[in-house]
């Protein structure tokens, strides 16, 4: 009924019908490349691809447009952090020193800068895969897919009854927020920011105790079925593999070989434009 | 002599977190192919018999137990959950929240999976019980999105993928419609006959569950077993209704007409029970149905368009008028739109076009707030409404949010407690109240606020009669003295019949009848179409060739 939900939906696009374990095997293999690597070239490279990918998943803006804005806040603290704590870090890394302004412990430095700008990149690049990921995989099939690659079922389980359960507690807030709004809590924009804050503990509450009533209904009904009979289970959803799951997986193993290659060109992590 | 296929020999349990126990001396057998109801009041212990049954007793609460329990001739105490549930499958409660699989086919498939069998055999399984229930073609949606019977027969499928001997129903009727919980009843009947099985029902909805030819009734009360029996020996014995139970509608009027309902034989059958000896008397009893009294109009609703994004209007053109002190009843299919119709009157949700007025006033420019001082909405979910810890502060939450002195707070809370029969536990934890009382609580909290008019959406939604009754009587009581306008969203087939003044059914979005209760529940085409079920009374004035039916509804009312 309401599409601003978040989570998984079913979309006829390729990424859709590629296997969870595929995508997460790229996932994993993507996120772990990009975040050893501060090859910034490298980095623009995967920034690029996987915003081209959110595009080819059909994923509209506003669907993860929140969690988008959450993220850079997130990053952008983590950023100003870095340059309080540590601005002569960047320095320290390249082994060169370009003076923008400032002196002293706050010399603000173009070495600095750059390797930030690394950061934020890993920040950018790695968001859209998540969302892809979560946003075209059936949890159950990302559940399976998790067990597949070795994680014990249990865990993968919850993971996916969490992800299942997002839309369920998302519209539970939202009625639980309009009841509250009819008691006299104003959580719309025409109060100020503490009263809205305010507001939005009083919907904490009722929240968690519908979300605990949840759980608890859902794990007995999954015990009267044997959930955890023997160490192993079969999944309905696991899907055997085709032609396109193997060429992800080939592509993201490609990916990651160009950016071991270029810790070779580089002699080391980085990539220095400064020298 | 056939051997019990379960046998309980003065059972006694006490939960640990309690501190008197929940059964006392239980015995009783239930034999193989047996259909059998359990029926008592909340908190009786049916919930409890039911978890002893299954093995959630005592693995996933623990408590105390004394004497024998044994199902196929062996000890349940003694078995694990994993054994227990390939002997005894159990539907749960609530069909929405026992879903684990995200489409129809996993959540089938479930046990299946747990057991680790190979996947084409699961597939196999799994598509020969989905066709069995007529769910072939839902395989790949989600169980939420089905109607509320689809979804029962799924849960009913995922249990019976095991193959086993035993059913355990929780409540199957909580959550449905009436026409949903005959289908349910019936293919309970079915699947019983065809395959032979024992099925165990815990109720408190009589009437629906007898529709069923039920072979005996277990009545529970206070943790005691207070009757064992066929059913028509239960209603002789006359023990339902002191036992917080509803007597079947058609039972109630033969007892107002004077039939000698307590020797009468088959009387637990409305399609056996022989009363034409009593048709005199039954006729003579018919009250005129009486047509709406109408007061001042209160809120118009005016040419009302509503859609949720992108998608078909659910509202078009939507026009009605709300009378000052009306009881009113929206009745329809789930999905119909009801919710929807009070969510606009509320404010949670905008109209596209139309117009909402309140004695003159056009209601569109107002905050939810601003609304909710004029009409309040108790939602079905208590827990979806409670925020605070303290019974007072709960609903004193409303006026210290609306700037009003403590003094005039404590004066008005503690009038409305006592309304609702809740002053007395004014400084409890809410986490105390059981939940009828969460939900008289909520009703005072909304109604502190002096609403003009209250909605109140399935008011009696998992309450028993005694519960129930209480409600009514004090909503009749507000209704009374404050002329408070009171609309009802509702499908209970007794709320209708017994409390409900005028009633309109939405259907599709179209409102396509505005009547009284007692002359929809006697139109077979209304009562399809709202996913309702005509009243036993009217089954029986059809046996007995009574002209109008209606008025034998008219006359159970109180």
């Amino acid at each position: 009924m309401d599409n601003s939900l978040f989570g998984y939906k079913a979309r006829e696009t390729w990424i859709n019908h590629t296997t969870g374990t595929a995508k997460l095997v790229g996932f994993l293999a993507l996120t772990t490349i990009g975040m050893i690597s501060y090859d910034t070239r490298f980095l623009v490279a995967l920034t690029i691809l996987s915003f081209a990918l959110i595009k080819m998943a059909h994923i509209e803006y506003q669907e993860y447009a929140l969690l988008l804005r959450l993220v850079l806040f997130i990053g952008l603290i983590n950023l100003v952090m870095i340059t309080v704590l540590a601005p002569q870090y960047g320095v320290q890394l390249y082994g060169t020193k370009h003076i923008l302004f400032g002196s002293g412990w706050f010399t603000i430095t173009t070495e600095q800068l750059f390797y930030e700008a690394n950061l934020l990149l890993k920040y950018l690049f790695s968001f859209p895969l998540a969302i892809v990921l979560l946003f075209t995989t059936n949890p159950s099939e990302f559940a399976a897919g998790l067990n597949k690659i070795g994680v014990p079922y249990k865990v993968a389980y919850a993971v996916a009854i969490t992800l299942r359960y997002i839309p369920d507690v998302q519209s539970d807030y939202r009625t639980i927020s309009l009841a509250q709004q009819a008691r006299g809590y104003e959580i719309s924009k025409k109060s100020n920011l503490m009263k809205r804050m305010k507001g939005i503990v009083q919907i904490i509450l009722p929240l968690v105790f519908s979300s605990l009533n949840r759980i608890d209904t859902i794990s007995q009904a999954m015990e009267l079925r044997r959930f955890g009979r023997y160490n192993k289970r079969s999944w309905y959803q696991e899907q055997s593999f085709s032609k396109s799951d193997v060429g992800m997986i080939l592509a993201a193993l490609f990916i990651v070989m160009i950016g071991v290659l270029l810790f070779v060109t580089n002699g080391g992590r980085m990539w220095n434009p400064f020298k | 002599m056939v051997e019990p296929f379960i046998d309980f020999q003065h059972v006694t349990f006490k939960y640990n977190a309690q501190s008197e126990p929940t059964l006392h001396d239980v015995s009783f057998q239930i034999y193989p192919g047996e259909k059998v109801l359990i029926a008592g009041a909340s908190g009786s212990g049916k919930t409890t018999l039911l978890r002893l049954l299954n093995g959630l007793i005592p693995q996933a609460y623990q408590g105390d137990v004394e004497g024998e329990l044994k199902i196929n001739g062996k000890n349940i105490l003694n078995q694990s959950l994993f054994d227990l549930s390939l002997q005894a499958g159990t539907v749960l409660q609530d069909s929405d929240a026992q879903f684990v699989g995200m489409t129809v086919a996993e959540d089938i498939a479930f046990a299946l999976e747990n057991d680790n069998q190979p996947i084409k055999a699961i597939k196999e399984k799994v598509v020969k019980w989905a066709t069995r229930f007529g769910l072939k073609t839902r395989l790949n949606l989600a169980p939420q999105s089905l109607s509320g019977g689809q979804k029962q027969r799924t849960a009913m499928a995922g249990v019976l993928v095991d193959e086993g001997k035993l059913l355990l129903f929780d409540e199957p009727l909580a959550s449905l419609d009436p026409a949903a919980g005959a289908d349910a009843m019936s293919v309970i009947d079915e699947l019983q006959q065809e395959r032979n099985m024992t099925v165990i029902v815990i109720e408190h909805r009589i009437e629906e569950v007898l529709r069923a030819n039920v072979d005996r009734v277990i009545v529970v009360a206070n943790g005691k077993i207070i009757a064992n029996d066929n059913p028509t020996a239960i209603i002789q014995a006359g023990i339902l209704s002191e036992n917080g139970l509803d007597e079947p509608l058609y039972v109630q009027l033969l007892r107002r007409a004077g039939a000698p309902v307590d020797t009468l034989p088959n009387v637990a059958n409305i399609e056996q029970v022989d009363a034409s000896a009593y048709k005199q008397q039954i006729q003579a009893i018919a009250e005129p149905v009486q047509s709406l009294v109408r007061n001042g109009k209160q809120l118009i609703v005016n040419n009302l368009t509503f859609s949720y994004d992108h998608q078909e209007p659910l509202f078009k053109d939507l026009s009605t008028t709300i009378h000052e002190g009306e009881i009113l009843g929206i009745v329809g299919k789930n999905g119909s739109g009801k919710t929807t119709l009070s969510h606009l009157l509320t404010g949670f949700l905008k109209p596209s076009s139309g117009d909402i007025q309140l004695n003159g006033r056009s209601l569109l420019g107002n905050s939810i707030k601003e609304r909710a001082d004029h009409i309040g909405y108790v939602l079905q979910n208590p827990n979806h409404m409670i925020t605070k810890s303290v019974v007072f502060d709960e609903v004193a939450s409303g006026l210290r949010l609306r700037k009003i002195d403590e003094e005039e707070v404590n004066e008005r809370v503690r009038k409305i407690l006592q309304l609702v029969d809740l002053d007395g536990m004014r400084n409890w934890p809410i986490s105390a109240l059981s939940f009828g009382q969460k939900k008289r609580l909520t009703i005072a909290a909304v109604l502190v606020l002096k609403p003009e008019i209250l909605i109140l959406d399935e008011p009696t939604a998992g309450q028993d009669a005694t519960h129930t009754s209480q409600l009514l009587s004090f909503l009749k009581n507000i209704n009374a003295s404050n002329h408070t306008t009171i609309i009802i969203i509702t499908h209970d087939m007794h709320l209708l019949a017994n409390f409900v003044q005028r009633a309109v059914v939405i259907v599709d979005g179209q409102i396509l009848a505005d009547t009284t209760p007692a002359e929809l529940l006697a139109n077979e085409k209304l009562v399809e179409a709202a996913s309702l079920r005509t009243t036993s009374i009217y089954r029986l004035a059809q046996r007995l060739d009574i002209a109008h039916p209606e008025e034998l509804n008219a006359a159970i009312r109180k």
